[in-house]
């Protein structure tokens, strides 16, 4: 009830605090999709970079998050962004590479070679072999990846407001500072929903971004 | 080419050690590792980290290993997909929120991690001992039943051993997940490596901040290592061929 009521009374920075974690998760999603996603179609040409591509990735993410941070500090002090949204923006993009690699080159890979004859046989080139056959099918479990990695962005940005990155984590780190159990629950409680919540609207993204055939051919086979 | 490309990947990998040894000169990190006072307090924050994985770890495991087991036996069945459901729930909560909601109810102090730390690394070792005997194929189960095996058997001669790729798999997540949050136990009072990395960046001292984040990490390379031995001695060697 007491965090209720902190939540009702403080709702405009319970608002700025939200934001500020939505704008921090959404802008290093988006980065690393841009990044990601081509390196994992590019690596399914090559069976080689693939395997060393996903284990760089691997250890990337074996590497825990408040130790990523401390030892970025020091790095970026020399281009004075040690502290703030930088280093939080930085480890988020490297987090997020694993899951989404990893499924851009899984779903890739698993598109039957059938129906990449039957596109060839069309007259598709590469290029539009890619955009009109492989991305459509591959789609759904490369939205599955970023799904795993807003999720996982939502907890380790609540961990970034210990280097001042802001976001609902400030109410965490500062509730524990003031022994405020309040403002603790506050942020926990906040920060959960809005995985949460996230987790449910990628599911729902997932689902719509299945092609209609596919979805017939699952309902099908079920 | 590859010959000069593997060259090349050696100086830039050379240069790179030096860069990071000149780096830890430069921040004094050296110089406090070499401190006999702070190589004491080193190790016995090391011990407090390793102490709060390792029973939470062993926690987590007894009975995310019973919970899994026992929702594949027929009798619970019904009741699998609702449990599934509530751990990917749990996967979402982000792991300060879980210290810090735990610490609200608890208190402070070793106790209350290790029982956030145990919640928290129970769910990938459940979902995947679940996941990987659901998976071992029925033709392989009515063998070992025509064979005379009794369901405890069964369980212990071929479920488990078939599932146990997966078991690690999700051992693998829940250890790498428990050293990382290890090291944000120091904020609700627990200890650990934290201490000194929290300190290094509250009161931005390069030195300690290193000289915290590093062993955390490593510690983390070094359980991932861990498994991939520990699967070699754990999955049977014609699993294995099979695999590869």
């Amino acid at each position: 009830m007491g965090t209720l009521n902190f939540i009702l009374k403080n709702i405009h920075t319970v608002l700025f605090l939200t934001w500020e974690h939505i704008y921090m998760v959404g802008v290093s999603l988006i980065i690393a999709t841009l990044i990601g996603v081509p390196l994992g179609i590019m690596i399914t040409k090559n069976e080689n970079m693939a395997k060393k591509v996903i284990n760089g990735a691997n250890i990337m993410m074996t590497v825990p998050s408040i130790a990523l941070f401390g030892l970025m500090l020091p790095v970026l002090a020399l281009i004075g962004e040690g502290l703030g949204k930088v280093p939080a923006i930085i480890a988020l993009i490297l987090y997020s590479q694993l899951p989404i690699i990893r499924n851009t080159y899984v779903a890739i890979k698993n598109v039957s070679p059938s129906i990449r004859d039957a596109g060839k046989g069309m007259g598709m080139n590469r290029w539009e072999l890619l955009k009109e056959v492989e991305i459509p099918i591959a789609i759904p479990v490369i939205v599955a990846g970023l799904r795993t990695a807003a999720v996982m962005n939502i907890g380790i940005a609540a961990i970034a407001a210990y280097v001042g990155a802001g976001g609902l984590g400030v109410y965490i780190q500062q509730g524990i500072d003031r022994v405020y159990p309040e403002m603790i629950l506050a942020g926990a409680l906040l920060v959960s929903i809005l995985a949460i919540l996230v987790d449910g609207l990628m599911a729902l993204a997932e689902r719509m971004l299945t092609s209609r055939g596919i979805q017939i051919q699952k309902r099908l086979s079920r | 080419m590859n010959k000069i490309l593997r060259q090349i990947y050696g100086v830039i990998l050379a240069l790179l050690l030096v860069a990071a040894g000149v780096g830890l000169q430069r921040t004094g990190t050296i110089t406090l590792f070499s401190n006999p006072n702070s190589y004491s307090e080193l190790l016995r924050l090391l011990w407090q980290h390793l102490y709060l994985v390792g029973v939470s770890m062993a926690i987590a495991t007894v009975i995310g290993l019973s919970v899994g087991i026992v929702l594949t036996r027929p009798k619970f069945r019904a009741y699998t997909s609702i449990v599934m459901y509530i751990v990917s729930l749990g996967q979402t909560i982000p792991s300060l929120a879980v210290l810090a909601l735990v610490m609200t109810f608890l208190g402070i102090g070793a106790k209350s991690a290790i029982f956030a730390l145990t919640v928290y690394s129970l769910l990938p070792i459940a979902r995947n001992t679940l996941a990987g005997i659901n998976a071992v194929p029925s033709s392989i189960i009515d063998a070992a039943k025509g064979m005379g095996m009794t369901t405890m058997g069964i369980l212990w001669q071929v479920e488990i051993p078939m599932a146990m790729t997966v078991i690690l798999t999700g051992f693998r997540v829940a250890l790498v997940i428990n050293i990382g949050t290890t090291a944000l136990a120091y904020l609700i009072g627990a200890g650990g490596m934290g201490d000194w990395i929290f300190t290094g960046i509250n009161m931005m001292m390069t030195d300690k901040l290193i000289a915290g984040a590093l062993p955390v990490t490593v510690l983390a390379l070094f359980a991932d290592f861990l498994i991939e031995i520990l699967r070699t001695m754990l999955v049977s060697k014609g699993l294995r061929l099979t695999e590869e």
